[in-house]
């Protein structure tokens, strides 16, 4: 049946997705791939990060498993010497043939060399190859000095790794500008100022005449102009050239200056021979980048599988944007004004060093190219009005000038359907709306099911935006529901706990929700209860509903171990209790750091070792620091007005008493405070849930604040307040947040939601508006006097304690745990696969 | 090998917590059994050991249903498994192995799993 042999040739990193590409469409396809280099693909575009550490494992794209699993056929090592067209085979250097239906090149390209005498001798490199790279760290060390011929884009990326070697690095470049592909002239010459800033020499206008022995160093290059520069080590990078010699010696058709010549479906002059890559040649142009070839072996890989849809190649986009040695640098579409009667705005910041430029059709009204160096955060944007050609704002300048200007950012919305999102993977927004109408409901899902920003990574934030306000979008179209097991979201289920007076998950469920509950709605009831009651939240009726890390108070480490953090109030601690702690940790071999909270983690306990080690901690005094709930975290301080002689008061005693009110405080998220004894703000208080900042007269308090991954300043919510107040108004606060807030949503989140925000927070905390402070107080009286350490409730519980052992059936430790030791700690070793070989023989 | 009527007792019912996990250890075998005191059957066994976070935490997960059908989240991330059938309802390519269980007065019982 298997009549249709593909024969694919070069296995880089476009041959490698033709593959994928024939093998998703039809599974059952026989495909052969011969590779010339040793290993097969690997992401080219980051070949760079092995320098900086990444292995030829890490950069694969794919392995043997995976080929075996696809019933793909390959040989690396198996460089092909001759095609023949008639008996539709070929030929490897090593003299296998193997024979086809249909022939894929899919060669890719080589370095060009500029034929320089003594160009060819031990320490001239290229780049392109992980041996390459290879061969580079081994010259590297033995040299001193290293010269990259070619001020490309590609020329400097290796500038940059010469560099990371420890080489004094120059670039030599025959034309007057770098990157003269990409940028104009104005844009190169900065480039070229923030390399040199950078410790790169830059020389530009120079031509290399021949390369013969140095005096200081092991080689020394002479030019034309008469100059010299000594060097051990020299990278040529002038350009690529496309490997189409196969295609030369079956007399297929090839451009003028090389490239194997393709039609729009990526045939080449023999309709049984494709060719796709930088080998193929489109319309007189080769593409130097990843995503033209990406979207030739989608055409190809249709065509060969016969597909019931045959897209046809018609161009790419080759915009980029990079940072080379951390500079910024973008380029769009006709960057040069090479388009007739275009006319260009630039915006030029001499002390900032940023230069950008956008070049415009003659009416104004398109976007047709644009050069960044120095601030690329306009690139998005520009980047979208180039490519879907939306009509330009009445003064264009204003997309490059400073924010202050008031910028008109393309708000997600404008973008229409057929925006491409992510070239690498030619990725429409369609295509993530689709894919989030399909049920991918984060940026995970959606990368996972459309492959957007799995390439190169530059469209990350972009895909991120279409993602946020799409969800946001569906957010307000869907149910507030908080999932298919109770119609109602967590503030009715807040109130009916309340008016209802409902103790268990289980009564709830009964007269409120249906199934059985699931990891969502346990968890927030949990929470609500504890927040109503505070009752033990390893109660018989609760445990089945906590969060992992509640369930065993402490937290989850990727091993299946757990941590321990003792709270340390106002991260104060007497000497004795730190012996303590140093005592434990030792003891149990626990790993020890110092937190971001001011206090103490230990890290690696088993889960029968828990009860153990809380025993002692709590003999010598400490209580839980609760690190695992969604509750009061820590309550940093900074040292305040006993020892600092800027304090003006005592921070930390407010700090530690702050911490003990609220500690145990279940919430819809976790909170953080901090207490600072002087505007000097040693504390960070403005990063927290609730900041406090001492000032001659008392505390100006400071609310919803958050660190962690979107950052937001705390707003200022009231001054001068003595201590009696201050703790009023958190008390309310909390309480409201508490009461109303969603399940997972950090208090910075909730206030932003608050109709009327932060003037709203301050009318019902402040003034009273909604009648409800006394009672928001007596509530947070109640919790505060409820409280009780988790920890030392469990251990005067045998029913509980129960729990903690890791088998039922054996006091045997859990051997699947296993450390190394790291910096004279432990640490975990990658998890011991125990039950992968036939669980049944096990059992029997 | 061992045929599926052949029934080996690992803990007792006293070992089990309600609506919640444990684990058994045989051999280097490490199972989760699930006691859900809502629905028809009451207990459930699948192995211990989450593919995606590589670690053997799944007796820790949270059970619970989706559409009727049990299952358990893992503890690390999150995904969903079917109690019934083993299937990761967010990943398609991943499995747990199922294991008959079963209570006879108060042992509780496991057989060999049954080829998927
Ligand atoms: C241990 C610690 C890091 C450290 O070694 O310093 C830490 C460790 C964890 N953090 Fe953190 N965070 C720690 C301080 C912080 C801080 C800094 C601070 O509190 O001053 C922040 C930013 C401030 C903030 O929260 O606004 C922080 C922002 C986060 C976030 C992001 C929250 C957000 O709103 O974006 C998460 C994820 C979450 O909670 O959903 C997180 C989650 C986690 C978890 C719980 C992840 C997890 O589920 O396994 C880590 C487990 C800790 C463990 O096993 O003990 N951690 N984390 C710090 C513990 C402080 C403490 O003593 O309790
Ligand atoms: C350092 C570096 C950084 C880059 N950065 C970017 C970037 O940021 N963005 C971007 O879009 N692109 C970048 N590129 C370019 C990108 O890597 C290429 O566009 C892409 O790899 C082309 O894929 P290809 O499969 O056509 O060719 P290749 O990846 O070169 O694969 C061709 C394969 O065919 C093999 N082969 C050749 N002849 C034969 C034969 N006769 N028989 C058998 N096998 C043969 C070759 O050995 C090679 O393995 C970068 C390239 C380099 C080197
Ligand atoms: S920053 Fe991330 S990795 Fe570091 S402790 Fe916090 S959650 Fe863990
Ligand atoms: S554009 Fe490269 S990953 Fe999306």
């Amino acid at each position: 049946m298997k009549s249709n042999n593909i024969l694919v040739v070069g296995n880089g990193m476009v041959g490698h997705h033709l593959v994928e590409n024939v093998i998703k469409n039809n599974p059952e396809a026989s495909v052969t791939v011969l590779s010339a280099e040793p290993r097969l693909a690997y992401d080219r575009v980051h070949l760079s990060e092995y320098f900086a550490g990444k292995t030829a494992d890490d950069l694969a794209l794919c392995d043997a498993d995976l080929y075996q699993q696809w019933q793909v056929k390959f040989h690396c090592n198996s460089k092909v010497k001759t095609i023949d067209r008639i008996f539709k085979s070929v030929t490897t250097e090593s003299g296998e043939v193997y024979s086809y239906d249909k022939l894929v090149l899919a060669t890719g390209s080589y370095p060009f060399v500029p034929p320089i005498s003594g160009g060819d001798q031990d320490h001239c490199l290229v780049y392109r190859t992980i041996e390459d790279l290879e061969a580079i760290s081994v010259s590297a060390a033995q040299s001193k000095v290293g010269v990259v011929v070619g001020g490309g884009l590609l020329g400097l990326e290796a500038a940059n790794a010469l560099k990371q070697l420890g080489l004094e690095t120059h670039v030599v470049e025959f034309a007057p500008q770098l990157m003269a592909v990409q940028l104009d002239a104005a844009g190169g010459d900065l480039l070229k100022e923030k390399i040199a800033e950078l410790g790169v020499s830059v020389h530009t206008s120079i031509a290399t005449e021949k390369i013969i022995a140095g005096d200081s160093c092991r080689y020394k290059m002479c030019f034309a102009d008469g100059s010299e520069l000594e060097t051990d080590l020299i990278l040529f990078s002038a350009g690529i050239r496309p490997h189409d010699e196969l295609a030369k010696c079956c007399e297929l058709e090839v451009g003028p200056r090389g490239g194997i010549v393709v039609n729009d479906a990526c045939q080449t002059s023999d309709s049984s021979i494709y060719a796709v890559g930088e080998c193929a040649l489109w319309q007189q142009r080769i593409y130097g980048l990843v995503a033209p070839g990406y979207q030739m072996a989608k055409v190809a890989a249709a065509q060969l599988t016969q597909a019931s849809e045959q897209p046809l190649f018609s161009g790419a986009d080759m915009s980029t944007k990079l940072k080379l040695m951390g500079v910024d640098v973008g380029s769009i579409g006709d960057a040069h004004g090479n388009t007739e009667g275009s006319l260009s705005y630039t915006y030029e910041n001499q002390p900032e060093s940023i230069y950008k430029k956008i070049v415009v059709s003659a009416d104004r009204k398109k976007l047709l190219g644009a050069v960044l160096v120095g601030d690329c955060s306009d690139y998005d944007n520009l980047l979208q009005y180039c490519l879907n050609s939306i009509e330009l704002p009445d003064a264009p300048e204003a997309l490059i000038l400073p924010i202050a200007e008031g910028a008109p950012t393309l708000g997600v919305d404008a973008l229409p359907d057929s925006a491409s999102i992510c070239s690498c993977h030619n990725v429409s927004k369609a295509d993530v709306i689709a894919a989030i109408d399909g049920g991918a409901c984060d940026i995970g899902a959606v990368k996972d099911c459309t492959k957007a920003s799995t390439g190169c990574g530059g469209c990350s934030a972009l895909l991120k935006k279409v993602v946020d306000t799409t969800l946001e979008q569906r957010g307000v179209e869907v149910s507030s529901d908080i999932c298919e097991h109770f119609a109602f979201s967590r503030q009715e289920l807040f109130d009916i706990v309340r008016v209802e007076q409902i103790k268990s998950f289980d009564d709830l469920l009964d007269r409120h929700g249906k199934g059985m509950g699931c990891d969502i709605c346990k968890p927030a009831v949990s929470s609500i209860l504890a927040s109503q009651w505070n009752e033990y939240i390893l109660a018989e009726q609760h445990v089945p509903l906590q969060d992992t890390n509640d369930t065993y108070l402490a937290n989850m480490q990727k091993d299946g171990s757990y941590s321990v953090v003792p709270r340390i109030a106002g991260g104060e601690i007497t000497p004795e209790k730190l012996i303590v702690l140093g005592q434990v940790a030792k003891k149990y071999d626990l790993y020890t750091k110092i937190t971001g909270g001011q206090r103490v983690d230990l890290f690696g306990a088993r889960l029968e070792q828990l009860p153990p080690i809380w025993a002692e901690l709590i003999d010598a005094g400490f209580e839980t620091g609760h690190a695992y709930g969604k509750s009061l975290r820590t309550v940093k301080s900074c040292v305040g007005e006993s020892w600092c002689r800027y304090g003006v008061q005592d921070s930390v005693a407010m700090a530690i008493y702050l911490e003990n009110r609220y500690k145990g405080l279940r919430a819809p998220h976790k909170i953080k405070m901090a207490v600072s004894g002087c505007t000097r703000e040693c504390a960070e208080a403005q990063s927290k849930d609730v900041g406090v900042i001492a000032t001659e007269n008392g505390w100006n308090l400071y609310v919803c604040g958050n660190g962690g991954m979107r950052p937001r300043h705390a707003d200022l919510f009231a001054t001068d307040l003595d201590d009696e107040t201050l703790i009023r108004y958190i008390d309310r606060m909390l309480m409201l947040y508490v009461r109303t807030a969603d399940r997972l949503q950090r208090t910075s989140v909730w206030m932003e939601n608050l109709e009327g925000g932060l003037d709203y927070l301050q009318q019902v905390v402040i003034k009273d508006s909604l009648g409800l402070a006394n009672e928001l107080e007596k509530q947070m009286t109640h919790i505060v006097g409820a409280y009780q350490c988790e920890w030392k409730t469990t251990l005067e519980n045998p029913e509980a304690l129960k729990r903690f052992r890791s088998f039922v059936n054996s006091d045997e430790p859990d051997d699947s745990i296993q450390f190394i030791r790291v910096r004279e700690q432990i640490s975990p070793r990658s998890t011991v696969v125990a039950s992968e070989d036939e669980p049944e023989k096990e059992l029997a | 090998m061992m045929n599926a009527d052949q029934w080996i007792d690992v803990c007792t019912r006293a070992d089990l917590v309600k609506d919640s996990g444990i684990c058994v250890r045989l051999g280097n075998t490490q199972v989760a059994i699930f006691q859900i005191t809502r629905g028809e059957q009451e207990l459930y066994a699948i192995g211990n050991f989450d593919p995606v976070g590589a670690a053997n935490v799944m007796s820790r997960g949270m059970i619970g249903s989706v559409s009727d059908e049990p299952v358990v989240a893992s503890p690390l991330y999150k995904q969903r498994f079917s109690l019934l059938s083993g299937q990761c309802l967010d990943d398609s390519d991943v499995q747990l192995t199922v294991y008959p269980v079963r209570l006879l007065g108060d042992l509780v019982q496991l057989a060999a799993a049954m080829e998927p």
